[in-house]
């Protein structure tokens, strides 16, 4: 569960975020809204990327701005552009540099790499250099390196923005398939329908909670 | 991107390569003459033969660099003639080709194992945070590389010569916000707990 509570943001003179409390319980939350509306840093809040200027945001009991590392062990992070998330030069290699703090042994490493890689059908490319994957594969990529370190919760900040049709469909799919909840950040409304909430920032503040069905129409009311 | 997998070389310690590397860089600099060079070439092209590499691949590795050694070939040549300048710009090429053999045929995690090791000797260095700067580097480079190539891109699609400021502000504000975005990412993927 995931508790944000009277957060205000600001990044200079700009309030990002103003006021925002909410708790986080179901497995597939949504959150939407127009570009610069706060939902990006609402989304790094959940993983203590962002600490607030004011309020509190803690992760099952878990506060982000004093125990941020055990909440990062919790909350995994797929950023829109891959190619800024992916480390390593090869896949394999990346996937297993999330794990390198475990002190697992060579052949476990390789074994929960090889599965990882396996169950995202990315096996053929392990070896390959990951700046020579496509832009579907490097989001694949991407989210086995998160999904490999096994976090309870996982947060999405527009994770099919730079992806075609096929490559879009075939992240949510693997998404959709998770066992883990499952917080993402989209424009893209169709893809929510079977959401269990949506939440609709507006100029820094949550301004609807609400089934994605409703939600999608306040927001729509909302810029048009 | 390692090849020749199935090769000596490829299977060898990354820690023996790198200190074989050294020592053949070193011998290569140390070299007194042009036809010792040139010797030093033919079995450059030996050892990639035996890692199972055509002569092709040691020539993908230096060409990067061909500008670089046309010029120091020219300059050499006008200031100490022809056989220094074969002599200054072979050196530089197997030496370059070289450490290519040994990214062709070493995985980089385990040539950042070597590093982070020797690293560990080295007083007040965090050896697991120079490993990471060295693998950064590694990864920005074909990073870096995309951005100059859609610069350039962009700019010919507008219609633009070749304009040092209009190609190399953008590169270096893309770069900076790549590395701001990688640091984030960094960070999500929990090096600094």
């Amino acid at each position: 569960m995931i508790e944000v509570c009277d957060v205000t943001h600001s990044f200079g003179e700009r309030v990002v975020l103003r006021s925002v409390s909410v708790t986080l319980a179901e497995r597939r939350i949504a959150v939407i809204g127009a570009n610069g509306s706060g939902k990006s840093t609402f989304a790094r809040l959940l993983n203590g990327l962002v600490v607030p200027d004011a309020g509190r945001v803690s992760v099952h009991g878990a506060s982000t701005a004093h125990n941020a590392a055990a909440v990062r062990r919790m909350v995994g992070f797929v950023f829109t552009d891959p190619d800024a998330q992916i480390v390593m030069p090869t896949v394999a290699e990346d996937v297993a540099f999330g794990l390198r703090k475990r002190k697992l042994g060579k052949d476990k490493l390789e074994r929960m790499v090889a599965e990882a890689l396996e169950r995202m059908g990315l096996s053929d490319h392990a070896e390959h250099p990951a700046h020579l994957l496509s832009g579907g594969q490097k989001q694949l990529l991407a989210l086995t390196s998160v999904l490999v370190t096994e976090p309870r919760i996982l947060v999405c900040d527009e994770p099919t923005t730079l992806l075609d049709l096929p490559n879009t469909t075939r992240v949510l799919e693997l998404i959709a398939a998770l066992p883990q909840q499952v917080v993402m950040v989209t424009h893209d409304l169709p893809a929510i329908a079977g959401y269990d909430r949506a939440l609709v920032f507006h100029e820094g503040r949550l301004v609807a909670d609400d089934a994605p069905g409703p939600a999608v129409k306040f927001y729509q009311a909302l810029v048009t | 991107m390692n090849l020749g997998d199935g090769s000596l070389i490829a299977r060898a310690p990354a820690s023996v390569k790198l200190a074989g590397l050294a020592l053949l860089a070193a011998g290569v600099l140390a070299l007194p003459s042009a036809p010792a060079v040139g010797l030093a070439g033919l079995g450059l092209l030996g050892l990639y033969a035996f890692a199972g590499l055509p002569p092709v691949v040691a020539w993908t590795q230096v060409r990067p660099l061909r500008w670089v050694l046309l010029v120091l070939f020219g300059f050499h040549a006008l200031t100490r003639g022809w056989e220094a300048a074969a002599m200054v710009t072979g050196k530089l090429a197997i030496t370059v080709a070289l450490a290519g053999l040994l990214t062709l045929t070493t995985k980089v995690s385990e040539l950042l194992e070597v590093i982070e090791r020797v690293m560990r000797r080295v007083p007040g260095v965090n050896a697991e945070r120079a490993a990471l700067v060295f693998t950064l580097a590694i990864r920005a480079i074909p990073v870096v590389a995309a951005l100059a190539a859609e610069i350039r891109d962009a700019q010919r699609a507008r219609g633009g010569g070749l304009d040092v400021r209009a190609y190399g502000v953008p590169l270096v504000v893309r770069s900076l916000r790549y590395s701001d975005a990688l640091g984030e990412a960094l960070v999500a993927r929990g090096v600094d707990d």
